[in-house]
C-alpha cells in the first residue's frame, strides 16, 4: 500500500503548491493591480488617514480639516467662508471625490505627489506625521470679499485679474454654495449634494469660469481693438464711416441704438462712451469674420483657460456676414465667460499683452519649502502698445464721462465699459448686466475686473451693465488698491 | 528476529520518542502566539493588550496539558504534529480577538466577539483530544464500529437538512442552550473510520475482481455499489444543503482511500469523472453554485450587484494589499470583507497583515501537517491504521485546499473553515480529535517491537574451544 501512499504524498504537495504559486501571483504579481482597484475602500481610507494640506490665500489658509469618528475616514475636509471661496478651491469630500483646485492640485495636498517623493522619505525617518502639501493662492482676500458682498443675493459672477502678472485676484459665484456640508460620507451629506444638484439656481455651477454669456456692448473693446490692429481706423476723435440707421446685410432689420444717442458718423471714442450699436456692428461687417475671429483668439476666445482650473472655452464663431455685425457687438453666437472678459480688460490695461491667468503662486511641501512658484509668462499679444493706448483713453472716456460713471474712483484712472446682454428667444428673457474695467496707477494697472449679473429680480429697465455691474466692479478695484 | 528492517522514513527502533523536541516546539508555537497577540495590542492602541497574561497562559495551559497527554499516553508520537496544531490554533486566536477589535464590525449590531469563545472551545477541543489518546488505547478497536460509523455518519450529515439555512448553506444545527453545530466537521471523522474499516475488508473483491477494458481495470457491480453511493450521496449533500465544499470533501476522501486500498488508477479516473459530472450536473440548475463560479470567474465583474462576487473580489484586494511582507497585524482593513471575515476568509488578514511572507509560513505549516499524516500512514503497520491516517490527512489537505484555493480565487469558492485558525467550535474541536487520531496512529506506528526474550540456550551455543 505504500506506492499509492507515496503519490497521494505527492498529491497533497501539489495541492499545497498550487495554494503557494497563487498566493505569490495574488501577492506579488497582481498586488499594484489589487491596490489600485477603484472598489479598494484601502486607496480612500490611507487617503483620508492624514490631514489634508491647505488652500492658502494672503498667507492664511482658507480651508482645513477635523477628526471624524463616523467612519473610516479619519480627516474631513472643512472651509473657512466656504460660499465665497468655493469658485476658487472647488470642493472635496470623502464620499463626492473633489472638483477644481482640490482636485487638481490633490497630489499636493494629500502628500502622494511624486515632486513630495524626498519630504515623504525624509519624514520617514523622522517620524513625522504625515500631512499634505499647501497650495498658495495669487487671491486677494479683499477683492474676493468685496466681489463676493457686490453680488449679494444676485446672480452672478465677478473675475478679476492683475494685468501685470495674470494674478487671479477675485473670482467669485453666486449663488454659492458651502463645500463643508457634503464634505462627509454621512446620509446627511447625500442628501446636502442632492439638494444643492437640484437646486434650480445651481449654486455649485462656477460662473466666472464655467458659464458662457453673450458679452454684450463689452465686447465693443475688442471690436475697436480689431480696427485699430487692422488699420481701418487709427484715430479714435476722427469720424467714422457710420450711417444711421444701418441696416444689417443681408437683411431687411436695421440695428438699433439703446435709445436716441449721437451715433451718426460718431468717432471711436463716442461710440463707445455712448455704446453706439450701429457703429460698431458696421464696424464688425467691415473688417469680415475672419479678422473679428482672429482679434478675438488673440485675446483668448475659441480655447480653454487653465488656470490651472479648467475655465470654458470663451466662443466667436465662423459665421455669415449678419451674425458676424451683430457678434461684433457682443451679441448673436458670440459668448464669453466672465474670465475672458477679464482678460481683454487685463490686456488692454497691460499696454496690449494678455498674460496667462493663474492663481497657484506656489506649492508648498508639508515643511513649508517651497517646490513650485509660478512664473509670470504671456499668452499673447493682442494688440500694440500705441493701440492698447487709444484703447484705454476710449475706456477712460466711458467711466469718466459715458455709461460706466458708477465705477470712478478718487484720484485713479479707472477705464471700464458697460454691456447690456440680449438672450432668450427674441430677447425676451431679462438681459445680463456686464461691467469690464481696470484701474491705473502710476505704477500700471494693479487689477482689471470683469462683473456679470444675470438678475432675473430687477426690473427690466433698471438693468443696464452701468447701474447694476459697475459698482461691484468698483468695490473689487478700489479693495485692491487699498490694500496696495 | 529482527523487526528493524527500517523500511519506513519514521520507525527505527531505536527512535528517540523526541518528546523533549516536542515540548520545545510547542512552547516555541505559544511564545510566536503571544507575540502575535502582544502585536495586535500595540498596533491598535498602542499598549500591550489587558488579556495577554490570560491569553499566552490559556495557550500554554492547552499546549502544555496536550503535550503532558501525548507524553503520558503516546509516548512515541510524531513530536510535529502537536506543536503545528497549537500554532495554527494559536495564530488564528490572535487573527480573531484581532478582527473582534475591528471598529467596523462593532458597528453591527449583530456583532458579537469571538476571540473568548474560540479559547474555550480550543480547550474543549484539546479535551477531546486528551479524550482520544486515553480512551483510544490502539486505534484499530475502531475496526469494530465499521458501520455503526456509517449510520452515524449518515445521521450527522442529514441532520442539517432539517434546520433553517445559514447565509445559503444548509449545514448548521441549532440546539437550544448549546448553540450551533456543524456535523459535517464531525462526520468527516468518522466517516474516515467508516471508509477505512469497509476497504479494508473490500480491498481485495475491489482490487482484483474486475475486468480489464481499454487499459482500465472496471470494477464488478457489487463492488462498485458502495461508491456509487457515495458519490450519489455527496451529491445530494450539495443539492439539498447547498455545500459545495463538503461533497468535495467526502468525495475526496473516499476516491483516495479507495486508491491507496486497491491500488488501482482507474478508482482516480472513475473518481474524477463522477466528480466532475456531478459538479457540472447541480451546477446547472443550482443558483448558490452558478453564483459562487460567476464569482470566480470574474470576482470584479459583479461589483455592487452580486454578494458573492462583491466577497471574493473585496477577499482578492485583501490579499493584494498585503503585498509581500504585509502592513503588519492589526494595521490592515481585511474586515472589509464583512461578515466570514473571521471564518471562512480569515486566510484574507493573514494575506493583508503577514504579507506573502505569512500566508506562505502558514501554508507551509498546513502542508507539514498533512505530509506528517502521510508519513504516519506510511509507517503505519496495519491496513486500517495507513487507511485511516491517509483518509484523515488526505481530507485535512483537501480541506485546506478548497477553501485557501477558493478565498484567493484559485477555485470557486465553497464556504469550509479553514482548520485550527478559523472562528468555529465544531471545526476547532472536530480538528483537534482528528490530530488525536494521528498522534495515536504515529504512536503505534513509531512503537519500538517488544526486544525479544532472552534465550534460555545463549550460553550453551558459545564455541568452546578446545
Amino acid at each position: 500500500m505504500n506506492k499509492p501512499l507515496r503519490r497521494i504524498a505527492l498529491f497533497c504537495g501539489i495541492l499545497v503548491l498550487a495554494l503557494l504559486v497563487r498566493t505569490n501571483y495574488i501577492q506579488y504579481v497582481r498586488a499594484d493591480e489589487l491596490n489600485a482597484n477603484e472598489h479598494n475602500r484601502r486607496v480612500q481610507i490611507e487617503r483620508y488617514a492624514h490631514e489634508r494640506g491647505n488652500i492658502i490665500v494672503d498667507g492664511e489658509p482658507v480651508t482645513g480639516s477635523v477628526e471624524t469618528t463616523d467612519s473610516d475616514f479619519q480627516y474631513k475636509r472643512v472651509w473657512k467662508n466656504g460660499p465665497m471661496w468655493a469658485p476658487v478651491t472647488g470642493y472635496s469630500s470623502q464620499a463626492f471625490d473633489s472638483s477644481q483646485l482640490e482636485s487638481i492640485e490633490d497630489g499636493i495636498l494629500t502628500g502622494n505627489s511624486d515632486q513630495l517623493f524626498f519630504d515623504r522619505t525624509l519624514s520617514m525617518f523622522t517620524g513625522e506625521k504625515k500631512t499634505g502639501g499647501n497650495i498658495v493662492t495669487t487671491l486677494n482676500g479683499a477683492a474676493q470679499k468685496a466681489a463676493f458682498k457686490g453680488l449679494g443675493a444676485k446672480k452672478g459672477a465677478v473675475a478679476a485679474l492683475d494685468p501685470q502678472t495674470g494674478a487671479v485676484l477675485a473670482l467669485a459665484s453666486t449663488p454659492s454654495y458651502d463645500p463643508s456640508v457634503f464634505a462627509g460620507n454621512s446620509m446627511e451629506d447625500s442628501d446636502a449634494r442632492q439638494k444643492l444638484l437640484q437646486d434650480k439656481d445651481k449654486p455649485m455651477l462656477n460662473r466666472a469660469l464655467r458659464e458662457t454669456y453673450p458679452p454684450g456692448s463689452t465686447f465693443k473693446v475688442v471690436t475697436a481693438a480689431a480696427a485699430l490692429e487692422n488699420g481701418l481706423y487709427t484715430d479714435i476723435d476722427e469720424e467714422t464711416d457710420s450711417p444711421l440707421p444701418w441696416r444689417l446685410p443681408l437683411s431687411t432689420n436695421l440695428l438699433q441704438n439703446e435709445g436716441d444717442i449721437p451715433c451718426e458718423n460718431a468717432s471711436l471714442r463716442e461710440a463707445l462712451r455712448w455704446s453706439c450699436n450701429t457703429v460698431f456692428g458696421k464696424m464688425s461687417n467691415d473688417l469680415g469674420n475672419a479678422k473679428m475671429i482672429e482679434q478675438a483668439d488673440k485675446f483668448g476666445f475659441n480655447k480653454e483657460v487653465f488656470t490651472p482650473v479648467r475655465a470654458d472655452a470663451s466662443v466667436y464663431p465662423k459665421d455669415n456676414q449678419p451674425q458676424n455685425a451683430m457678434a461684433g457687438i457682443g451679441q448673436a453666437s458670440n459668448r464669453a465667460t466672465p474670465l475672458q472678459m477679464a482678460m481683454v480688460a487685463s490686456a488692454i490695461a497691460n499696454d496690449g499683452k494678455l498674460m496667462q491667468p493663474y492663481m497657484v503662486a506656489q506649492r508648498q511641501a508639508p515643511n513649508l519649502d517651497v517646490i513650485y512658484t509660478h512664473e509670470k509668462e504671456q499668452l499673447s499679444r493682442p494688440l500694440s502698445a500705441e493701440n492698447a493706448q487709444k484703447v484705454q483713453q476710449m475706456m477712460e472716456t466711458v467711466v469718466a464721462d459715458g455709461t460706466g460713471t458708477n465705477a470712478q474712483i478718487d484720484g485713479v484712472t479707472v477705464g471700464g465699459k458697460t454691456g447690456t446682454a440680449q438672450h432668450g428667444l427674441n430677447n425676451s428673457e431679462k438681459p445680463y448686466a456686464w461691467f469690464i474695467s481696470y484701474a491705473k496707477t502710476d505704477s500700471g494697472s494693479p487689477v482689471a475686473v470683469a462683473v456679470v449679473v444675470e438678475d432675473g429680480n430687477a426690473n427690466r429697465d433698471d438693468i443696464s451693465g452701468g447701474g447694476l455691474a459697475a459698482p461691484i466692479a468698483k468695490s473689487v478695484m478700489k479693495a485692491v488698491l487699498d490694500g496696495k | 528476529m529482527s523487526v528493524v528492517t527500517n523500511t519506513t522514513t519514521i520507525g527505527a527502533i531505536d527512535a528517540p520518542s523526541r518528546r523533549n523536541t516536542e515540548l520545545a516546539l510547542v512552547a516555541f508555537a505559544v511564545l510566536i502566539s503571544v507575540f502575535a497577540y502582544a502585536n495586535v495590542g500595540l498596533a491598535l492602541n498602542g499598549e500591550l493588550p489587558a488579556g495577554m497574561l490570560g491569553y499566552g497562559l490559556g495557550l500554554a495551559l492547552l499546549g502544555g496539558v496536550a503535550h503532558l497527554a501525548v507524553r503520558r499516553f503516546a509516548p512515541y508520537a510524531d513530536p510535529l504534529l502537536l506543536p503545528l496544531a497549537t500554532l495554527l490554533n494559536g495564530l488564528g486566536l490572535a487573527l480573531i480577538w484581532r478582527l473582534d477589535q475591528s471598529e467596523r464590525f462593532q458597528a453591527i449590531k449583530t456583532f458579537a466577539p469571538a476571540a473568548s469563545k474560540q479559547l474555550m472551545f480550543s480547550a474543549v477541543g484539546v479535551a477531546f483530544l486528551v479524550l482520544v489518546l486515553v480512551v483510544l488505547k490502539d486505534h484499530r478497536i475502531l475496526q469494530r464500529y465499521t458501520y455503526i460509523s456509517m449510520l452515524v455518519a449518515l445521521v450527522l450529515l442529514i441532520l442539517p437538512m432539517f434546520f433553517p439555512a445559514v447565509n445559503g448553506a444548509k449545514i448548521w444545527i441549532k440546539i437550544p442552550g448549546v448553540g450551533t453545530i456543524q456535523p459535517g466537521e464531525f462526520a468527516k471523522i468518522i466517516i474516515a473510520v467508516f471508509f477505512a474499516g469497509y476497504l479494508m475488508v473490500k480491498r481485495d473483491a475491489l482490487a482484483l475482481a474486475s475486468r480489464r477494458f481499454m487499459g482500465l481495470y472496471l470494477p464488478r457491480g457489487r463492488d462498485l455499489g458502495p461508491i456509487l453511493m457515495v458519490w450519489a450521496f455527496s451529491i445530494l449533500i450539495l443539492v439539498f444543503e447547498t455545500d459545495l465544499g463538503s461533497s468535495l470533501l467526502f468525495f475526496g476522501m473516499f476516491v483516495v482511500m479507495l486508491y491507496v486500498a486497491t491500488e488501482r488508477t482507474s478508482w482516480i479516473v472513475f473518481g474524477l469523472l463522477m466528480s466532475g459530472a456531478g459538479a457540472v450536473g447541480v451546477a446547472t440548475f443550482e443558483p448558490h453554485v452558478q453564483d459562487r463560479v460567476t464569482a470566480w470567474l470574474d470576482p470584479f465583474a459583479g461589483w455592487g450587484k452580486e454578494a458573492a462576487s462583491e466577497q471574493m473580489a473585496k477577499s482578492l484586494m485583501a490579499f493584494g494589499s498585503g503585498g509581500t511582507l504585509g502592513t503588519g497585524l492589526g494595521q490592515g482593513n481585511s474586515d472589509l470583507i464583512g461578515f466570514a471575515a473571521n471564518s471562512d476568509f480569515i486566510l484574507a488578514t493573514v494575506g493583508e497583515e503577514l504579507g506573502l511572507a505569512g500566508m506562505m509560513a502558514v501554508l507551509l505549516v498546513y502542508g507539514l501537517i498533512v505530509e506528517r499524516g502521510v508519513r504516519t500512514a506510511l509507517a503505519a503497520r496495519d491496513p486500517f491504521g495507513k487507511l485511516l491516517a491517509i483518509g484523515l490527512s488526505g481530507s485535512f489537505a483537501i480541506q485546506v485546499f478548497v477553501v485557501a484555493g477558493g478565498v484567493m480565487g484559485l477555485i470557486p469558492l465553497t464556504g469550509m473553515t479553514m482548520p485550527f485558525m478559523a472562528a468555529g467550535g465544531s471545526s476547532v474541536i472536530a480538528n483537534w480529535a482528528l490530530i488525536g487520531i494521528l498522534i495515536r496512529i504515529s504512536d503505534t506506528a513509531r512503537r519500538p517491537a517488544p526486544a525479544p526474550a532472552p534465550s534460555p540456550d545463549a550460553e550453551m551455543t558459545q564455541v568452546v574451544r578446545p
